[in-house]
């Protein structure tokens, strides 16, 4: 069957099998191995993605149920080289060992700070119960998605996006009279 | 593993699904949010010929207010159940057993009706549909038909639609103002329930008008605790009444009719509390 899917902002035009689950599309078609698959069985999320804006497993689904839709994959998370808050959450707060999880893990956490902008620790853990994690034991993980919460208020992006005192007058020019 | 081959159709219309399921014939599915079917097709429990996908019906999505009852569509999403204000206001046991049903990502995309016709025996919304008194709302090539949830449940994984029929929409009656609570008992890394009582109560001055009781995975399909509502009505909201009421909650089994007391007690002297 013939479908259309964008994916990371790229519009994909493909004949596949009806059978085709969309991770192996991902994987196998776009080359996007950034999205793994752990299991058999809708539990793990290590195959988490974004439909639309929310997040699914992308192991439960055919490609051709994405027809016409929009996926966000990890590897599209970056913007211009630089890695995703939640991203860098998950590296400087050392929430990964073996990365299998990640992927899923950081995708299902942007889903969760899109309705929770200040999550406490209970909800980070309910939000993020679909994803299964074999190394970390979760504290580090929890800690990542609150840091990241923290990065991603509002004024809290990058130096050069934020409009303190200092950067506008930083921008006066210098040593005119 | 990857399912086994099969054609895959997509209709725009009711009666086009219904059309396409009575021409592919009986090893034709259809498919809603496929959190359940796909991952039996993956263990290829079930090798469906044709799969008619119903996630183009929007008719099918979304709750209405229908005077005193609520029309759920069977293609509304466990996700849209929780969010929903009608469901929130005159159903409010519905969207407190969605909010327990299995994790974010399955939420999205499972949906309402699609549990029901599934009717796994540890599937969270059978036994609330059971207690509310639910009426599903079914095409097929001869017109609709409206079975009660109680007749609808028929066992194990079966339901009374036909291979050829569509669930369309649940009439839920509205239960304004009752007290409510899910009391499911699970293990950590999976949210299937191992038992669950789903409860909704309506107290009037300080007494139990009327009650609802349902208990999830404690047999082939759903059960009605009607004893338990029996022994409810008439009394006082009290720590002695749901005890003694509790007792009569059953399931002919020894470790799960304990559980089912247990839980029972806790499900009403919740949903008692608000
Ligand atoms: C990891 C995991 C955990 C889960 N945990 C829970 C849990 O804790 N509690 C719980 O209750 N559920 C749980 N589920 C199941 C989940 O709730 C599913 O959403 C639900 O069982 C099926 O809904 P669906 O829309 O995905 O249906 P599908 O998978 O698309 O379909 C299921 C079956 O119903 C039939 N069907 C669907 N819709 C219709 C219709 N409108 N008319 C006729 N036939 C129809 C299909 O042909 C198929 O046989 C879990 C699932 C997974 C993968
Ligand atoms: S691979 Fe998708 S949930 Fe495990
Ligand atoms: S880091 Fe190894 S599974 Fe999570």
């Amino acid at each position: 069957m013939h479908i259309s899917v964008n994916v990371d902002g790229v519009t994909y035009a493909d004949e596949v099998e009806p059978r085709l689950l969309l991770v192996h599309y991902l994987r196998e078609r776009l080359s996007k191995t950034g999205t793994v698959v752990g299991c058999d069985t809708g539990n793990c999320g290590a195959c988490t993605v974004h439909l639309d804006g929310h997040s699914v497993k992308s192991c439960q689904m055919l490609a051709v149920q994405a027809n016409g839709h929009e996926v966000t994959t990890i590897e599209g998370l970056a913007r211009d080289g630089k890695l995703h808050p939640v991203q860098e959450a998950f590296h400087s707060n050392h929430a990964l060992q073996c990365g299998f999880c990640t992927p899923g893990m950081i995708m299902q956490a942007i889903d969760l700070l899109a309705d929770e902008s200040d999550p406490d620790d209970e909800t980070v853990r309910k939000g993020l119960e679909g994803n299964l994690c074999r190394c970390t034991g979760y504290q580090n993980i929890v800690r990542a998605v609150q840091d990241a919460a923290q990065r991603m208020k509002p004024g809290a992006g990058p130096k050069q996006e934020q409009h303190s005192d200092e950067h506008i007058s930083s921008k006066q020019p210098v040593g005119g009279e | 593993m990857i399912p086994a081959e099969f054609k895959y159709m997509f209709p725009s219309t009711v009666d086009e699904a219904v059309r396409m399921l009575a021409e592919e014939g009986e090893d034709a599915k259809v498919i809603a949010g496929g959190q359940s079917l796909v991952p039996v097709l993956r263990m290829r429990l079930a090798a469906p010929t044709a799969l008619i996908d119903i996630g183009g019906l929007t008719e099918l999505t979304g709750v209405r207010d229908d005077g005193d009852s609520l029309l759920i569509g069977a293609m509304t999403t466990h996700y849209e159940v929780q969010r929903d204000h009608l469901v929130q206001d005159h159903a409010l046991l519905l969207r407190l057993v969605t909010d327990t049903i299995a994790d974010p990502q399955i939420r999205h995309r499972g949906t309402f009706g699609g549990s029901l016709c599934h009717a796994d025996p540890a599937g969270d919304l059978l036994a609330p549909v059971l207690a509310l008194d639910a009426v599903m709302i079914i095409a097929g090539p001869s017109g609709r038909r409206e079975v009660p949830a109680a007749e609808f449940f028929v066992d194990y994984f079966t339901t009374a639609l036909a291979p050829d029929e569509i669930l369309l929409d649940v009439r839920v009656p509205k239960y304004t103002g009752w007290g409510a609570h899910y009391e499911k008992l699970n293990r950590v890394a999976q949210a299937w329930s191992i038992v669950a009582v789903a409860a909704a109560v309506q107290v009037r001055d300080g007494a139990i008008s009327a009650a609802r009781v349902g208990l999830t995975n404690v047999g082939s399909g759903p059960l009605r605790a009607t004893e338990v509502e029996a022994a409810l009505v008439g009394q006082q909201a009290s720590a002695e009444a749901i005890s003694e009421a509790a007792l009569r909650a059953s399931s002919g089994d020894g470790y799960k009719d304990n559980l089912a007391r247990v839980l029972t007690g806790r499900a009403l002297t919740a949903a008692v509390a608000g």
